[in-house]
C-alpha cells in the first residue's frame, strides 16, 4: 500500500476545474516530482495533500487513513505532513531559532530546552547555527529556504511537499537548496516535489508525474519521461522547457 | 575654467544653434530685484518689531513690570529683530555679484552666485514672515489695553489655583490611563470577533459589527451622558454602585474601543496569507496563529494609529464635565466662575496640550522610521 494515495480527486475554484478525476501514489521513502506548465494545479494538489485547500469530490488516504472530508482533524494531519512553500514564508517577527522553535513547542508541545537543542542540531546540518539569532530578511533567499525546510523538518514529519522551493532563489542559490533535498532523498524522506528542476527531478526522482489538464496525463521513471515520452503534450512541453535551456 | 573653453560660452552669447543644447547652461536671470526686495522686506520688519517692542514696553509699564531686567531683555529682542537684515543683505551682495560675472562672461560663475543669492532671499522671506506672525500675537496679546492677556493669561490667577487643577488634572489622567488599557484589551476582542472564521463565526461578527457601527457613530459625549446618567436611576445592582470616574472609564472604553477595534483588525488584514498558510501548515491553530504569527506582526504596524487614538481619548477626558466629574476642566470652570476670568481654563489647556506633544512626536517618529524601514526593503 502507498503511503500516500489520491483517489479520483475533482477540484474547481469557480467555473475552473482544476482536477478532474485525479489520481497519483507516492509510495514511502520515494521521491516524486510533479511536473507541468504553470496553472496546471501543481501547487493545488500539494495544497490539499495539507490540508490548506479541500477537494470537491475523491479522496486522498495518507498510510491508509482517508485525510479529505468532514471530521478530518486537519491540525493532526499537518503535524505529519510538511510542506514548503516557494516564497519560504518564514515569520518576519521572529528570529530564525524561534521559527523552527514555533510548531515543536506550541503543536508538538515539546519542552522549550528539548526543542531548542533540536532546531540548533538541525540548523548545524544546514550550515546555519550562526545564523539562528538573525531575523529572516539578514539572510539570502537560499538561507532563508534553508530554514523553512528545517521549519518543516522539525516537525519530524512522514511526508514533505516541496513547492517550487528554489523558483523564486538567485541561480547561485539553487544548488544549496537542492543539496539539503538530495540529502533527505538519501536518508529516506518521502517527499513530493513540484520543480521546475527537470535536471534535479531526473537526478532524484523515482518517478515523474506530468500533470496536465487536471490529470496526470503520463508518468513513469524519468529515464522513461526525459527519454521517451510517450504522449504528444508531454513531448511539447518537454521540448519547450528544452528550448529554454532547462534541461 | 576660462570662460572661453566653457561650453556654455556659446549660449551665453545668444548662439543657440541646432538647438539641442542643454537649458542647465544658460546665463543666470538678473535676480538683483528678488533680493532688493528681500532686504527692504527685512528692513521693513525690523521697523515693525522695534515698534512692537515699544508697545510691549508700554504695556509693562502699565502693569507695573518694568525695569531694567525687563529692559534688559527687550532690547535684546530688538538685536535678534535685526538679524533679519543679514541673511537679506548677503542676497543682495551675491546678487550683485552674479550681474558683475556675468557681464564679464562668466557665465558658472554667475549662476553659482544667482542661486546662492535666491536662496537667501527666499531665507529671508521665509524668516520675515514667521517674525511677523509672532509681532501679530504680542500686539494681539497687548491690544484694547492688555485685554486679551488679561482675559487668558492672568498670573496671579493662573499662580493660585495651579495646584488646585494640576490635582483635578489627577482624575483625568487616572482615567484615560486605566481607559487606555481596557480599550487595548476590549479592541482586540472585538476585532477578533469581527473576524471570527466559518458559519459559527457569523453571529458573533454580526454582533461584532453592530456594535463598532454603533459606538463608532455615537458622540463621546452622548455616550458618556447617557451612561453616567441612565445606570444609576436604572437601579442595576453593583452598575450603579459605580463611580461617576468608572462611569467615565466605562463610556470612554466603549467609545474608543470601537475605532481600536477597527485599528487592530486593519493590522490582522495587513498581513499576507501566506503567513497563515504558513503557520497552518505547521499544524498551529487558527487561535495559535493569530496569538503567535498574525497579532504580533499586526501590532507593530498598528501602534501609530493605536497613540493618535489614545490622544483622542485623553482630551475626550474634558467631556466628563457632562456627568459633573470634577475633573481638571470642570475644576478650572469653578475657578473661572469664582473669578470672572479664564486663565484656570488656559492652565488645563496647556496641561493637555503638554501631554499630547510628546505623543505627538513619538507617532512622527515611528511612522518616519517605518518608512524608512519599507524604504530599505526590510521587514
Ligand atoms: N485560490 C484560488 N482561487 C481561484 N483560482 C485559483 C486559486 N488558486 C489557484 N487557482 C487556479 O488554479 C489553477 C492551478 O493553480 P496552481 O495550483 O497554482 O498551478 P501551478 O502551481 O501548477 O502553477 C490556476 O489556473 C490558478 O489560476
Ligand atoms: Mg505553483
Amino acid at each position: 500500500m502507498a503511503l500516500i494515495e489520491i483517489r479520483g480527486i475533482h477540484k474547481h475554484f469557480g467555473n475552473h476545474p482544476v482536477f478532474t478525476a485525479l489520481d497519483l501514489e507516492v509510495e514511502e521513502h520515494q521521491v516524486v516530482c510533479l511536473i507541468g506548465p504553470s496553472g496546471c494545479g501543481k501547487s493545488t494538489l500539494l495544497r490539499c495533500i495539507n490540508g490548506l485547500e479541500e477537494i470537491d469530490g475523491g479522496e486522498i488516504r495518507i498510510d491508509g487513513d482517508r485525510i479529505t472530508g468532514p471530521g478530518v482533524d486537519v491540525n493532526a494531519l499537518r503535524r505529519e505532513v510538511g510542506i514548503v512553500f516557494q516564497s519560504y514564508n518564514l515569520f518576519p517577527h521572529m528570529t530564525v531559532l524561534e521559527n523552527v522553535m514555533l510548531a515543536p513547542t506550541r503543536v508538538l508541545r515539546q519542552p522549550h530546552d528539548a526543542a531548542a537543542a533540536t532546531a540548533m542540531g538541525l540548523l548545524r546540518r544546514i550550515g546555519l547555527e550562526a545564523k539562528a539569532r538573525e531575523y529572516p530578511d539578514r539572510l539570502s533567499g537560499g538561507q532563508q529556504q534553508r530554514v523553512a525546510i528545517v521549519r518543516a523538518l522539525a516537525m519530524e514529519p512522514r511526508v514533505l511537499l516541496l513547492d517550487e522551493i528554489t523558483s523564486a532563489l538567485d541561480p547561485e542559490l539553487v544548488a544549496e537548496v537542492l543539496n539539503i533535498v538530495r540529502d533527505l532523498a538519501a536518508e529516506g524522506m518521502t517527499m513530493l516535489l513540484a520543480t521546475h528542476e527537470m535536471g534535479f527531478a531526473r537526478e532524484v526522482a523515482a518517478k515523474i508525474c506530468f500533470l496536465c489538464d487536471g490529470v496526470v496525463h503520463e508518468e513513469g521513471p524519468p529515464a522513461e519521461i526525459f527519454g521517451a515520452p510517450r504522449r504528444e503534450r508531454t513531448r511539447m512541453f518537454l521540448r519547450r522547457i528544452i528550448e529554454a535551456g532547462r534541461l | 575654467m576660462r570662460a572661453e573653453d566653457s561650453p556654455a560660452r556659446d549660449v551665453a552669447d545668444g548662439g543657440n544653434q541646432g538647438g539641442q543644447r542643454f537649458r542647465v547652461g544658460a546665463p543666470p536671470p538678473s535676480v538683483t530685484r528678488l533680493c532688493g526686495a528681500a532686504l527692504a522686506v527685512a528692513g521693513l520688519v525690523v521697523v515693525a518689531s522695534w515698534a512692537t517692542l515699544r508697545d510691549l514696553r508700554a504695556a509693562l509699564q502699565t502693569l507695573g513690570q518694568a525695569g531694567a531686567i525687563a529692559d534688559t531683555l527687550l532690547l535684546l529682542l530688538g538685536m535678534a529683530a535685526i538679524a533679519l537684515i543679514v541673511p537679506g543683505a548677503r542676497s543682495l551682495l551675491l546678487a550683485r555679484r552674479a550681474d558683475t560675472a556675468l557681464a564679464q562672461g562668466d557665465v558658472i560663475g554667475a549662476r553659482v552666485a544667482a542661486s546662492a543669492a535666491r536662496n537667501l532671499a527666499w531665507i529671508t522671506f521665509g524668516y520675515a514672515a514667521a517674525q511677523i506672525l509672532g509681532l501679530l500675537a504680542i500686539e494681539f496679546l497687548i491690544a484694547n489695553d492688555l485685554a486679551v492677556s488679561r482675559t487668558f493669561f492672568l498670573l496671579p490667577l493662573i499662580e493660585s489655583s495651579f495646584f488646585l487643577i494640576l490635582r483635578a488634572f489627577w482624575i483625568n489622567v487616572a482615567i484615560f490611563m486605566i481607559a487606555e488599557v481596557l480599550v487595548l484589551i476590549w479592541g482586540l476582542v472585538v476585532a477578533l470577533a469581527r473576524l471570527a472564521p466559518g458559519a459559527a463565526g457569523r453571529p458573533i461578527r454580526l454582533i461584532a459589527t453592530f456594535y463598532v457601527d454603533v459606538f463608532r457613530g455615537l458622540p463621546a459625549i452622548i455616550n458618556i451622558y447617557l451612561i453616567g446618567f441612565g445606570i444609576p436611576l436604572t437601579g442595576l445592582p453593583i452598575l450603579k454602585g459605580m463611580s461617576q470616574e468608572a462611569f467615565a472609564v466605562l463610556a470612554l472604553t466603549l467609545t474608543n474601543g470601537a475605532y481600536v477595534a477597527e485599528v487592530y483588525r486593519a493590522g490582522i488584514e495587513s498581513i499576507h496569507w501566506s503567513q497563515t498558510a504558513a503557520a497552518r501548515s505547521l499544524g498551529l491553530s487558527y487561535m495559535q496563529t493569530l496569538r503567535y504569527v498574525i497579532v504580533p506582526q499586526g501590532v507593530r504596524q498598528i501602534i501609530p494609529p493605536l497613540l493618535n487614538n489614545f490622544i483622542g481619548l485623553q482630551k475626550d477626558t474634558a467631556l466628563v464635565n457632562v456627568i459633573g466629574t470634577i475633573d481638571a476642566f470642570n475644576q478650572s470652570i469653578i475657578v473661572a466662575s469664582n473669578n470672572f476670568n479664564l486663565s484656570a481654563v488656559t492652565t488645563v489647556a496647556a496641561l493637555f496640550v503638554l501631554i499630547t506633544i510628546p505623543q505627538a512626536r513619538l507617532v512622527d517618529s515611528m511612522v518616519a522610521r517605518d518608512r524608512r524601514r519599507m524604504r530599505t526593503g526590510a521587514g
